[in-house]
């Protein structure tokens, strides 16, 4: 009944004016805006996903499909790859293809996957870890385990195999890095959840009569924002590269769709004559991999003045 | 709902309290489900208070007030005795059938700090209980809310702010509104004041007892500080262990105390009454308060009581009325009496 009701807000005590005060996510914000670094990375972010999404315009534009092989303008005479010319600005593969429309068609898997498995195990985690947090008890202890499980496979080992049996394909991959990776979030969550619950406000609002959900969705989920967000914008990067770790072991996306991980695991054959083949992917790989390691660590810089500093964090996440 | 239910004796009752105990297990292991002790910190207690009236209960800190507030609000579960509320059995109640009843009975918080949600706007933060009970329709709420702010002395153009753009006093200013939002018969007041300067305890004090002029409403108001409650309470209980030591009309106790803890609590405030100052004579307490999980055994206060004898360790004073006002009870074997109280 109540839970149907919009979180209490400004707005639906009918008010519409200027916001005087300045919420601690907005100030946050600020501080990001004068971060140039988180500038930077932002901007990185924000064109290779555009360059993801717009990769059929720009392969119509330079004229070479992803999948076409060019044997004749493509190749040497030797059938090597062609080095970065004015056709080929990247160079080409083994097989001829361009490789920077490959590289600009592997950002759309790249980014696809990075995103929809770590919000998928953001959404799971956080479920997960206030359920535990906020309810403690047997909730806690019966999904408390969940996690340990979770966080003791090997995943790797345990990713393979699954992808052996299953058969490889895209969407396994989402599911198979959201699977592997909610349980960090859950168990953050999770600590958090059990110190916010310790806060008088929460007795308060039981005090009042709130409903349990009510308390999660109004008290406990807005105050747990701040690590929510930085976690999963850490948690991006970390899903590409798990992503492109499959795909290079030919079990996330299947060729001859292009993907970093694949295109790496092809241009391993090739490294000694043709460094572009392996360069391009690779440095996009790091590139969009750093961009949005350091544009988590400044968002949790802005959020937390106090938190240590990018090396502990990068640190930390290993 | 009634306004009280007729009691035994014959005064309305809002609130009455049948020999609640609240015992924590501590240690709590696998081996040991039960726990390795049991922390008595509400110990068998009985109280009333009438609608409209304030009870005030006074004890040092760790004795049990916090933990006896919040089983009075049914936060926490009883571990045995009885809680009637306004003529209904509030005891055992599920937290569903309790949310009607909250209506009509709700609590302000000793932090200003940690007791409102930092992440959510005032004006919300007070519309809370007005949401969650449906007592006014949406396209109200903002103006109950200014309302509400103003009768609490805040200014109801800061309905948009953050908690954090308040000071303490404010805050539990802010604390009280979101209480009183839904017209409760019953405040409970923990320990309000206590973490406020003391130049605005007096105006949060002052605020509470205009809005009970003004609300009719009761309170249990609880402190650790007896000059605090003095000036609200029409009654008096003081705690000591988990268990109340001496009860009766705040005159009596605060002009005559007999039992040798409320005398040593009284002592040690500064009051600025000279027909008092020599009650100052009482010994200061000393020593540590006993644990819980392991009181004296007889009369838990022998430990740090100057009048301590043999009786004292092996029999626990019952809480009796004495001199025949039936309103003053002590729990004493040797009770001070009033002439050497006031000598």
């Amino acid at each position: 009944m109540t839970m149907t009701m919009p979180v209490g807000t400004a707005a639906e005590l009918g008010g519409a004016e200027a916001v005087r005060a300045r919420t601690p996510l907005a100030l946050a914000f600020e501080r990001i805006r004068h971060d140039r670094m988180a500038l930077a990375c932002s901007i990185f972010i924000v064109l290779t996903t555009v360059a993801a999404i717009a990769a059929p315009l720009i392969a119509h534009l330079v004229g070479h499909g992803p999948d076409t092989q060019y044997l004749g303008t493509g190749l040497t005479p030797q059938g090597l790859p062609r080095p970065p010319t004015a056709t080929f600005l990247f160079g080409t593969d083994d097989l001829g293809r361009d490789l920077l429309v490959r590289v600009v068609y592997g950002a759309r898997i790249s980014l696809l996957v990075g995103v929809t498995s770590s919000l998928s195990a953001m959404t799971i985690g956080v479920a997960v870890g206030v359920l535990a947090g906020y309810f403690r008890g047997i909730t806690d202890a019966v999904l408390g385990r969940c996690i340990d499980v979770v966080l003791s496979l090997p995943f790797l080992l345990a990713a393979i195999s699954l992808e052996t049996v299953v058969g490889p394909s895209l969407l396994i991959s989402i599911l198979v890095i959201a699977f592997f990776s909610w349980a960090a979030v859950a168990r953050i969550v999770r600590g958090q959840t059990l110190s916010i619950r310790e806060k008088e406000f929460i007795e308060a609002a039981r005090s009042i009569g709130t409903s349990d959900l009510r308390i999660i969705r109004v008290d406990v989920l807005p105050n747990l924002a701040a690590p929510v967000i930085v976690y999963t914008t850490l948690l991006i990067p970390a899903s590409i590269a798990f992503e492109a770790t499959l795909s290079y072991l030919g079990l996330g996306v299947v060729p001859p769709t292009p993907d970093w991980g694949n295109m790496l695991a092809e241009a391993t054959g090739y490294y000694q004559v043709a460094w572009w083949f392996i360069l391009f992917p690779g440095l996009a790989l790091l590139a969009i991999t750093l961009a949005f390691n350091l544009l988590g660590d400044s968002i949790r810089d802005a959020l937390d003045p106090r938190g240590d500093s990018l090396l502990v964090a990068l640190r930390r996440r290993r | 709902m009634s306004e009280g239910s007729p009691a035994p004796s014959g005064r309305p009752e809002l609130l009455r309290l049948t020999d609640v105990t609240k015992y924590f297990p501590v240690g709590r292991s696998l081996v040991q489900p039960r726990g390795a002790a049991t922390i008595r910190a509400v110990d068998g207690i009985s109280l009333t208070v009438e609608p409209g009236q304030t009870l005030g209960i006074v004890g040092e800190t760790g004795c049990g007030k916090s933990t006896l507030a919040r089983c009075i609000a049914r936060l926490y579960p009883l571990t045995s005795g009885q809680v009637v509320f306004d003529g209904l059995d509030i005891t055992a109640m599920s937290r569903r059938d309790l949310r009607p009843v909250r209506r009509d009975l709700q609590m302000v918080f000793q932090d200003p700090f940690s007791s409102l949600n930092g992440r959510r706007r005032v004006g919300s933060i007070i519309a809370e209980p007005l949401i969650v009970h449906k007592a006014v329709p949406r396209t109200g709420l903002r103006a109950r809310v200014q309302q509400l702010m103003e009768m609490v002395g805040l200014n109801p153009e800061h309905y948009n702010r953050f908690p954090a753009e308040f000071s303490g006093g404010q805050r539990q200013r802010i604390g009280i509104a979101r209480a009183l939002a839904i017209n409760p018969k019953l405040l409970i007041c923990d320990e309000p004041v206590s973490a406020l300067d003391v130049s605005i305890q007096a105006q949060i004090i002052n605020l509470l007892a205009d809005l009970q002029a003004e609300l009719h409403v009761g309170y249990v108001f609880i402190a650790h500080d007896l000059a605090v409650v003095e000036h609200v309470s029409d009654q008096v209980a003081v705690m000591y262990l988990g268990k109340i030591v001496e009860t009766g009309r705040a005159e009596a106790i605060y002009q005559a105390p007999r039992h040798h803890y409320t005398a040593a609590l009284l002592a040690a405030a500064s009051v600025p009454d000279p027909d008092r100052a020599e009650l100052r004579q009482a010994a200061a307490l000393s020593g540590e308060l006993p644990s819980p999980a392991d009181p004296p055994s007889g009369c838990r206060f022998r430990t740090r009581c100057p009048a301590a004898q043999q009786l004292c360790s092996e029999q626990e004073p019952p809480l009796a009325s004495t001199n025949g006002n039936a309103d003053h009870q002590v729990a004493c074997h040797f009770p001070l009496d009033r002439t050497e109280a006031m000598r």
